[in-house]
């Protein structure tokens, strides 16, 4: 008798995952990079000639790294957000300017508000590699170790805010 | 109008599934006659329904209606006549519409060709595919309209996909399609012998030549399938273990093993059990693999444009079919006397292994196919699984079904004789081990696993033709099920073969080309005299041109090219390919890297175009089987008196 | 006399060396498109590295290029990107602890498969021979049926 139920056991199993499997995103690659220090690198400013940044210089503080690009759609979407965001100045914001191209991105800037401290230009994307971005926008949560401990894929929602990134930051401010 | 028309006509055809899936299974379980008496017409009126607004959506395809939003998102004016035909089925509605369009087209089938069945028996075959029916109606209908309006409507399409601007679009998913719902019938036949308490030899024996069909359809749809992406997308490989070409694979595991098991059935009565559970799997595989396309849960070339509301909905319908038919199953099924006797070498015994041995393939597919999404689900991690796991456990779980495929056919029923067979296959045997101890030194290179894939192809063709001799020795008419089992297992046998083959001897060179250029690869020089620009019916090209010659002498002039679909505005390569029964000589064009120069890419694959000839070999197998004597006439007539005893289930 | 053999010397070893080089170049080649075959090209419908049009395709199959002229290994290209974005980006699953149960999984089946086949068999031949009818029985049947033809048993 047991044994004829066999069959329907493990249907009902598969069901459950199938479940719970319509609610997931299965193109979306999580970050290995979580927990893990934040790639170096050295790169020159948008707009700023003969200036590098380092990530080095933002030790001591807990703040966001934005990957976004003016050719970016979904950039806009996300945009109000972070200038939102940085007129409360909870929080440092730098960009990441990915395979862009300078002048595009400057006017994108203009046109639609700069939220950031500076903007870290990587024309090549080789950096972008390095902290495993694969879409853009990307935003990265980095401590003040300069450890990775956050990394919305995707825009950067005002739930996601508040749910995950500013209670966070609080909590490693201390 | 002529869409609302088809709209209609969905709802009319919804409503008579509701019938069919209601009154006539009412009618055989309480016997009232003028219940189990709808069941044939109701299936004949759906199909009327069902082609009918099938043909309203071909023909606001054909006549550029971009009113309706599918038409508009996935057709365009300047798309020719086939191809915009084609579409009706290349979207996610359309190809469901399809769906229905086939199950009905075998509802009807059944209804005519079961003269010979009791009533009450037709009226459960029918209405458990009513009740099918009515649940995908239910889906175009609530989830899925492909009568969609777009209003005010677009002035032009957004054109079909450009992969599918293909011959291979017209042939494929009907076929494909007819192999998917045609398991549906066995399975309603399993459901309502279970339903019925019935279940004798005589479910077997009829089941049997639906499932045949069946199969024979699925085989050339995943044929097609393999075939055209070959030549089509230009990467030169024809299967990518891709969730989509799994979810059409396992069906077919599980097909060839119900084939296998319906034969014991139906011979002796034995694995009454064991088939009906495969033929539930079967189609349940069949309905899984819909889930899988159209839900959202894996990444796939193929999957469509999706809705998480329709993935519930279809999960649900799963949920509800496949549940209900195992829970129908573990309740009847307890009860079930056991059958014949049989030895532990015996055909029987033969074939009880073969699908064991599928069923374990099938499982380790599916078992890969879903890993990704159990390990994302339980929040471990996000893997990729692909051709290298797939490669590597699906080989080794299929080489012993392969060994025994050789063998079966020469192992008698019930106690076969081991010395016998093994006195009679020595020699297919003895010229296996030569052929793959000696052919690879052929082709320059020996290696262990060549040398074993061609063992395994020339054994299993071996074993056939060591069956037909020894059966042509007692009787030199052979019917045509056997000839068909044989013939499909030498299909079987020569694909392996062709795969063996293609994977240990091709050769490839992607490189950098200027025009003017030569290289050589395989004893072939290939010159590219550049590159230029050609228009088409709805793109723009790049065409360019690559001698072939061997020794001098000219072997062809390919043409292969990057396309522009004027529309949709994607890069599309289309190879060019110089078909030999001994080799394809393949080429593409890559990307252009400045002055003229082009990287291409070259592939000389030896034996290749046999994979799919060795599917043909096994389509055709199935269509001699069911061509048998026995399934001709006889089904007008009544069954032969032994098959008329219901041996009733021992409660 | 003595410069001439020097200097033919000197151009030979340079055509070996140039072969050489040629030679490996080719194998590199196809050690890169071996690998790059078994990678994924994570913005893309399920496609490798090595097919896919994206432009983070390109950029990645730039740097495992590099990394190949540079000497890498395989196994470090393959380390240097799963640090990067995990293992999604590789098409033959490791074997780590949560991939156990997916490559031993088959290979269990098939002994699970295995051994409820021998044991089915088994008892299967130690099945009772159906037991005739009884002479009651039988009457029932050949009225039903019409007499007995043959030996009965079903062919």
């Amino acid at each position: 008798m047991k044994r004829v139920l066999l069959p329907l056991a493990v249907f009902l199993l598969i069901v459950g995952f199938l479940a719970v499997g319509l609610n997931l995103d299965p193109r979306e690659v999580p970050s290995p990079l979580i927990g893990k220090a934040a790639p170096a690198f050295e790169l020159p400013v948008l707009g700023q000639d003969g200036r590098r940044f380092l990530p080095t210089e933002m030790r001591g503080k807990v703040w966001l790294l934005n990957v976004w690009a003016s050719w970016c759609v979904s950039c806009r979407d996300e945009h109000p957000v972070l200038v939102e965001l940085s007129k409360k100045d909870l929080l440092p914001i730098l960009g990441l300017n990915y395979k862009d191209n300078g002048e595009d991105a400057q006017r994108w800037l203009k046109q639609f508000g700069n939220p950031y401290q500076l903007s870290a230009v990587d024309a090549d994307g080789r950096i972008g590699i390095d902290y495993g971005v694969y879409g853009v926008p990307e935003t990265y949560l980095i401590d003040a170790d300069g450890v990775i401990r956050f990394k919305q894929i995707g825009p950067l929602t005002p739930a996601v805010l508040e749910r995950k990134v500013l209670p966070m930051a609080a909590a490693l401010k201390k | 109008m002529i869409p609302e028309l088809g709209h209609f006509a969905l709802i009319i055809a919804a409503v008579i599934a509701l019938v069919q899936g209601t009154l006539p299974l009412l009618g055989a379980a309480r016997r009232i006659p003028a219940f189990t008496a709808l069941a044939r017409p109701a299936a004949q009126g759906q199909l009327v329904f069902v082609a009918f607004a099938f043909s309203c959506l071909a023909w606001s395809f054909y006549s550029n209606d971009f009113t309706v939003l599918n038409v508009a998102t996935n057709s365009n004016s300047q798309l020719p006549v086939h191809y915009r035909i084609a579409a009706t089925w290349g979207s996610h509605e359309g190809s469901l519409l399809l769906w229905v369009l086939m199950l009905s087209v075998w509802m009807l089938a059944v209804s005519v060709f079961s003269g010979a069945l009791p009533d009450d028996m037709v009226a459960r075959i029918l209405g458990v595919m009513g009740l099918v029916s009515l649940g995908f109606l239910s889906f175009l209908l609530f989830t899925s309209n492909p009568f969609e309006r777009l209003l005010p409507g677009a002035a032009d399409g957004r054109d079909l996909n450009p992969l599918l601007q293909d011959p291979g679009m017209v042939f494929h998913p009907p076929m494909l399609y007819m192999g998917y719902v045609g398991f549906s019938v066995a399975f309603a036949f399993a459901i309502s012998a279970l339903l019925d308490g019935r279940l004798d030899a005589s479910w077997a024996r009829w089941s049997r030549p639906w499932t045949t069909a069946a199969w024979m359809f699925l085989t050339i749809g995943i044929m097609l399938g393999s075939f055209w992406s070959y030549y089509e997308l230009g990467w030169g490989g024809w299967w990518f273990w891709d969730p989509v070409e799994n979810a059409s694979f396992m069906p077919w595991l599980v097909g060839t093993a119900l084939i296998h098991s319906l034969a014991v059935t139906e011979k002796r009565g034995a694995f009454k059990a064991w088939t009906v559970l495969l033929a539930i799997l079967a189609f349940s595989l069949s309905l899984l693999g819909t889930f899988l396309v159209r839900s959202g849960v894996l990444t796939s070339v193929h999957a469509f444009a999706t809705d998480p509301r329709r993935g519930v909905f279809i999960l649900g319908f799963l949920a509800f079919v496949i549940g209900g038919s195992l829970a129908l199953y573990a309740w009847r099924m307890g009860k079930v006397a056991p059958g014949a006797r049989f030895e532990l070498l015996s055909r029987e015994s033969m074939l009880l292994a073969n699908s064991v041995l599928l069923l374990v393939a099938c499982g380790a597919v599916l078992l890969g196919t879903l890993y990704p999404l159990f390990l994302d689900a339980l929040g471990l991690a996000k893997i990729s699984v692909g051709p290298p796991y797939f490669d590597s456990v699906f080989l080794p779980l299929m080489a012993p079904a392969v060994l025994l495929a050789g063998v079966g056919p020469l192992i008698a029923w019930r106690k076969g004789d081991g010395a016998q067979a093994a006195r009679r296959l020595r020699w297919a045997a003895m010229v296996a081990l030569v052929f793959a101890l000696f052919a690879p030194l052929a082709f320059g290179r020996w290696g262990a696993l060549t040398a074993f894939g061609l063992l395994l192809g020339a054994w299993v063709i071996g074993g056939a033709i060591t069956a037909l001799v020894v059966r042509l020795k007692i009787n030199p008419r052979i019917n045509s099920a056997f000839a068909g089992m044989l013939l499909a297992h030498a299909g079987i046998g020569v694909f392996i073969l062709a795969v063996t083959l293609v994977k240990s001897y091709e050769t490839e060179r992607d490189l950098r080309m200027a025009p003017g250029e030569s290289v050589t690869l395989g004893g072939y020089t290939f010159r590219f005299d550049g590159v230029r620009e050609v228009p088409g019916p709805n793109y723009r090209a790049a065409r360019g041109t690559v001698v072939v010659t061997r020794d001098g002498a000219p072997v062809a002039s390919l043409a292969p090219e990057k396309r522009i679909y004027r529309v949709q505005q994607n890069p599309m390569t289309e190879a060019a390919i110089d078909y030999g029964a001994t080799r394809h000589v393949y080429v593409s064009l890559g990307e252009s890297v400045g002055g003229g120069a082009w990287t291409v890419r070259i592939h000389i694959k030896p034996f290749v175009g046999w994979i799919w000839g060795g599917c043909i070999l096994m389509a055709l197998g199935g269509l001699l089987a069911l061509s048998d004597r026995r399934y001709r006439g006889s089904a007008r007539r009544a069954p032969a008196t032994e098959d008329a005893t219901a041996v009733r289930s021992a409660t | 006399m003595t410069r001439t053999i020097g200097f033919v010397l000197v151009c030979l070893c340079f055509l070996v060396s140039g072969l050489k080089a040629q030679e490996s170049s080719l194998q590199t080649q196809e050690r890169t498109r071996q690998l790059e075959e078994k990678l994924r090209c994570l913005v893309c419908q399920n496609q490798t590295l090595a097919d896919s049009n994206a432009e983070l395709a390109g950029d990645l199959r730039k740097q495992v290029a590099e990394q190949m002229a540079a000497g890498k290994s395989d196994e470090q290209i393959i380390e240097y990107l799963t640090a990067r974005y995990g293992d999604f980006v590789l098409y033959d699953p490791p074997f780590k602890l949560r991939t156990a149960l997916l490559w031993v999984g088959p290979f269990a089946l098939l002994a699970l498969g295995a051994a409820a086949l021998v044991l089915v068999l088994r008892r299967r031949r130690a099945a009772p021979e159906e037991a005739p009818l009884a002479p009651d029985e039988k009457r029932v049947v050949e009225r039903v049926l019409g007499p007995a033809k043959g030996d009965g048993v079903p062919r």
